[in-house]
């Protein structure tokens, strides 16, 4: 790319093949249908959908009519595979290979959408008291699409369609119209603040990049998206890639950087297959290399992949790994921007804040400050997930309850079961009891719940999970992820550990609950890295809100939500029982006896509280006693 | 390290693996992308082939081993034909996946993180795969299965079983 002129002329061309998703016009019998590619879909086979539903088309004579494209996630991942057909927007859910055929035969040749197979035509909802609605939830309309732009509108694998969307135009207008300075403080008034946990103001880091002196520095991107519930990064990777590698070039010239590594998990296959083609074709297309547009930046993009262990999301221990080292986190000062990569002067966002950096140059500072709150400007992605209708990924205007996400997005609690809490910010954050559900999602009212941000994964639970579980659940995700560097982590977390274990097991006592807290607090004060500073928090939250849980476990030796297996009894109700005798034939520790005419009984001494008994009893008579 | 088994590397197998040590040998921080694809095609790290890396790479062995000891994709021991990965993510583990593993381990009889005697089917518990909306996932040598329930393990069970 030799000029800005020569992008726009690129990006008019490109736009006719893609205006079919913009515009509603009437374009006779031309249609674009998209099928998602993302890891949800892919994995409900909506590759095979693709392949079938070209055959299909090929069959029914409309190959030069109908385009179809596989983009990235389009969000609603609890309903895929979804197909979406342009310019009618009609979406369509849970397609099967079966549908695909009836979609061509009578959408896409006769005209006619199937309705039936349209979203939300047999979903169920609930409202906060556990009763039915009729409307199901809004999942789009409340939404407000910035980082997820593109996602489930270009095609990620071709450059044309992001060119199509304005693709590139930010860098070019960086190029050839802004200084770094300007850039930067375009960054700093937008008051974009890191979406990957402690949300530091992006611009800020950015100037502290741009003020160290050095000839070589580096750009880098955060995709070691470790946080288990969380996949904003993922998918963004997998149906926008282009956004990052333009924006990780926008910082490059901002701070004087001609190289940039994108660190992203080995666990995310499909992006780092899209991010490798991405690269190649800013490469051939002359938008990555050197000077571009002309000038005399030039800037390349390598990517690096992670093996495997959490504590690589923080910024120093994913340095380390970038250059072939034990992903350990180094001691600060120095900080990355004197002392980084390579010992060099670096910057490291992460992959969500980037996908903003385009938009804010091209719509300036104001339009993005506008959106959010003061302190929490723009818009976020939440990864929402667990005990909840519509699973997927949100992005929210910052500042929008929780209610809202649950109920108006969500669709609310499955089965009629009651919310519980919500727990965000992932092995470092902290828990939301459905007493705050009006909270603000900002990252100052997540704060001051003892909650956090993090990036962004939003896991629901209603009152079957037990939050002296789900705190266990945590720390044994850190103990096993703890790099053993600092003592505070290594050994802390894992008396911590000990201590949740002997709780659940029934044999806790008071004063273990306050040591509980005394360790946590000790252990936060002194870590070494993110990782250990947090680790508490999942403990803290949940203390602090559900004490009551943790009394009854250590005083009463009960679970209340029936999850710690040495605290409940399985037990058959003799009235209810008809002596069918399928509960002894499924149970594996072969512990359930009885005869013809006579309640069947447990002998508890072997039950292994697996619940099969209570899965396959016709009559319900099995039950946990809590 | 001391119980690890003799493995012999045949001269086929290491023209491949000096082929791509070669790839990477000039770029800064080689080692982790070097190892990434020598496992791909060796299937594993053993001591033996760490020791063609440190001699090519001129990287003591003791922090190549350091470095795959320390990262969980990393393996010094062969893996099961199979390998089962049962994602414990928060979102799986909430939907009941631990469930779902036990009922692996008791089928199989392998406990998570180990491979069954003839080497068919390895369990492992995985971190999240951001297959969220599917929870619980289970992913088998990268097909993935999705909202499992304990009753459908055993036809994933005999479905690879079978397939010998």
């Amino acid at each position: 790319m030799k000029s800005l002129a020569e992008l726009s002329e690129l990006r008019l061309k490109s736009r006719d093949k893609v205006n079919l998703r913009e515009d509603k016009a009437d374009t006779g019998s031309r249609r674009d249908v998209l099928i998602c590619g993302g890891t949800g879909c892919l994995s409900s086979n909506s590759e095979k959908l693709k392949e079938r539903l070209e055959a299909k088309v090929a069959e029914l004579g409309l190959s030069d009519d109908i385009n179809i494209i596989m983009t990235g996630c389009f969000g609603l991942c609890a309903e895929g595979p979804i197909v979406v057909v342009h310019p009618d927007g009609a979406m369509y859910s849970k397609v099967s290979l079966k549908d695909i055929e009836e979609i061509a035969e009578e959408h896409l040749k006769n005209g006619k959408v199937v309705e039936s197979k349209l979203i939300g035509v047999d979903s169920e909802s609930y409202d906060e008291n556990c009763q039915k609605t009729e409307h199901t939830a809004d999942f789009f309309s409340n939404q407000k699409r910035v980082a997820l732009r593109n996602c489930g509108r270009i095609n990620p694998e071709n450059i044309e369609e992001y060119i199509a969307f304005d693709g590139y135009q930010a860098l070019g207008k960086v190029l050839t119209e802004m200084t770094p300075e300007e850039v930067i403080q375009t960054v700093k008034d937008s008051g974009l603040r890191g979406r990957g946990g402690a949300g530091f103001p992006t611009g800020q880091k950015w100037s502290f990049a741009a003020a160290s002196p050095g000839p070589v520095k580096y750009v880098a991107c955060n995709a070691d998206e470790g946080d288990p519930g969380a996949f904003m990064d993922r998918s963004i990777l997998e149906g926008d890639p282009h956004s990052v590698i333009e924006a990780m070039a926008i910082a490059g010239y901002a701070i004087g950087a001609n190289q940039g590594y994108i660190y992203v998990r080995a666990e995310y296959p499909t992006a780092v297959k899209r991010l490798n083609i991405a690269i190649e074709q800013a490469n051939e297309y002359g938008l990555l290399g050197d000077n571009i547009f002309g000038t005399d930046f030039s800037f390349n993009v390598e990517l690096r992949l992670g093996a495997g262990a959490f504590v690589c999301g923080e910024e120093t221990a994913l340095m380390n790994s970038i250059e072939g080292k034990r992903g350990e986190p180094r001691p600060r000062p120095p900080f990355p921007a004197l002392k980084g990569i390579f010992d060099k002067p670096s910057m490291l966002n992460n992959v969500e804040t980037y996908a903003n950096i385009c938009q804010i140059i091209l719509k300036g500072a104001d339009w993005f400050a506008n959106m959010g709150t003061e302190k929490s400007k723009g818009t976020k992605v939440f990864a929402v997930g667990g005990k909840i209708n519509n699973t997927g990924l949100v992005e929210i205007e910052m500042g929008t309850t929780l209610r809202d996400v649950i109920y108006n997005i969500g669709g609310g609690v499955p089965n009629g079961k009651k919310f519980k809490a919500a727990q965000t910010g992932g092995p470092s954050g902290g828990c939301i009891p459905a007493s705050h559900i009006d909270t603000p999602m900002t990252y100052d009212d997540l704060s001051a719940l003892g909650s956090m941000m993090g990036s962004g994964g939003l896991i629901v639970m209603d009152e079957d999970n037990c939050m002296v579980d789900i705190a266990k659940f945590f720390l044994e995700f850190t103990v096993d992820e703890s790099c053993g560097k600092c003592p505070p982590c290594r050994i802390g977390t894992k008396r911590m550990l000990e201590i949740l274990n002997k709780i659940t097991r029934g044999s806790g006592e008071l004063e273990d609950i306050d040591k509980l807290e005394v360790l946590a607090k000790n252990i936060k004060a002194s870590a070494l890295c993110g990782l250990g500073q947090t680790a508490p928090n999942p403990i803290l939250s949940t203390l602090r809100y559900f004490r009551d849980e943790y009394i009854a476990h250590v005083v009463d030796k009960k679970c209340p939500a029936g999850v710690c297996k040495n605290l409940i009894q399985i037990k058959i109700n003799p009235d209810i029982c008809k002596s069918c005798g399928i509960c002894s034939k499924v149970c594996p520790a072969g512990c359930i006896t009885g005869e013809k005419k006579v309640p069947y009984q447990i002998s508890q001494a072997e039950c292994l509280k697996c619940g099969a008994c209570i899965e396959k009893c016709p009559f319900k008579a099995i039950y946990k006693d809590v | 390290m001391s119980k690890q088994r003799k493995v012999t590397i045949t001269d086929q197998e290491r023209s491949k693996i000096l082929e791509i040590i070669d790839k990477y040998r000039n770029d800064q921080g080689a080692l982790i992308p070097t190892l990434h694809d020598v496992q791909e095609y060796f299937g594993y790290l053993p001591i033996e082939v760490q020791q063609i890396i440190s001699d090519e790479l001129n990287i003591p062995l003791a922090e190549i081993y350091g470095v795959v000891s320390f990262y969980a994709q990393f393996s010094t021991q062969p893996k099961g034909k199979y390998t089962i990965s049962v994602c414990l993510g928060t979102a799986c583990y909430v939907k009941g996946a631990g469930k779902i593993l036990e009922k692996f381990e008791s089928i199989l009889g392998v406990n998570a993180g180990e491979v069954s005697e003839d080497g068919m089917f390895g369990i492992e518990a995985c971190r999240c795969i951001g297959a969220c909306g599917l929870a619980p996932v289970v992913n088998i040598n990268g097909e993935v299965y999705g909202r499992l329930v304990q009753a459908d393990v055993q036809g994933i069970c005999d479905k690879y079983s079978s397939a010998e």
